[in-house]
């Protein structure tokens, strides 16, 4: 860990909210996606269904 | 083989399904070694201290806040000249990337602003245009998620988008074109003169790569998530 001395507040303050709020964009995107995907995997079952019966 | 036939959704998603594992591997590799790097193995700034280390995530926020809205304007562009559907999907995508890397660049300015300027904020022309970029893309979001029919949708964001590219532009341009405030020039530049040490340039580079990667690897799950959720309309609307 580099000695960040007087500043450390600043830099880790920058690092560490930059890092949690891109965090939780990837969250959010992958959280969306998995939704989508799997509700869009339900809805061409029942449109098979509807189709097939 | 042309490029358009990507902008078939079913060509677009086999290609980014395929591409989207090693994109992703790469993205974080790219970013840890360019921040690894950047902490804590490069040494302080004479002037600035220790703060230099921000210039690693601040840098390249701010570039991938700019050039996302570039970026939408193209895809803006193409869907008004040629309505291809996943042009419009993708510009429509990446609003929220760039809306959040616009807040990662301003929180960090204002946490490298008080060491070095002595205060978080300042109505600097380069701090002001990115707060402008900003609202320009919270009025984007709310314009996209507030029309439903996806024509008019993607029409009126197109236009809005060409509207806030002078913004987008402004920001990127701001130092110069007021040639005053707080805000130093470009850490980056063609002109080999004005880049920052190598000490420095090195790690910043990769992770400005590393932060574009990302960009591109959000981009496309987004966009395949907007694809599938105009099936889901379409098919929820067959279905009753």
């Amino acid at each position: 860990m580099p000695d960040l001395g007087k500043h450390a507040f600043v830099v880790l303050g920058a690092y560490v909210s930059a890092l949690a709020i891109l965090a939780g964009l990837v969250l959010v995107t992958w959280a969306e996606a998995r939704a989508a995907k799997r509700r869009l995997a339900r809805l061409e079952e029942q449109m098979k269904d509807k189709t097939d019966g | 083989m042309s490029i358009w036939r990507y902008a078939n959704p079913v060509e677009f998603m086999a290609l980014s399904g395929r591409v989207l594992p090693p994109l992703a591997v790469l993205t974080v590799l790219c970013l840890g070694l360019g921040l690894g790097w950047g902490f804590f193995a490069t040494p302080d700034d004479s002037r600035m201290g220790a703060t230099a280390r921000i210039l690693y995530i601040h840098v390249p926020s701010a570039f991938v806040a700019i050039n996302c809205w570039l970026m939408m304007l193209a895809a803006s562009l193409i869907w008004l000249v040629r309505r291809h559907h996943v042009s419009a999907v993708a510009a429509r995508a990446a609003a929220p990337i760039g809306a959040t890397m616009t807040v990662v660049a301003i929180l960090t300015g204002a946490f490298w602003g008080q060491p070095t300027w002595g205060t978080y904020w300042a109505w600097d022309p380069r701090l002001t245009s990115f707060a402008v970029l900003f609202a320009f893309y919270l009025g984007y979001i709310a314009l996209a998620g507030a029309v439903e029919d996806p024509e008019k949708n993607a029409d009126l964001t197109s236009v809005l988008c060409m509207v806030g590219s002078v913004f987008a532009l402004m920001s990127r341009y701001a130092v110069l074109f007021w040639n005053q405030g707080l805000h130093q020039g470009a850490s980056l530049s063609l002109d080999a003169e004005e880049n920052v040490a190598d000490v420095f340039w090195y790690p910043l580079v990769v992770s400005i790569a590393g932060f574009v990667l990302l960009f591109v690897t959000l981009l496309l799950i987004r966009t395949r998530t907007g694809i599938r959720t105009r099936r889901i309309g379409a098919l929820m609307q067959r279905l009753g």
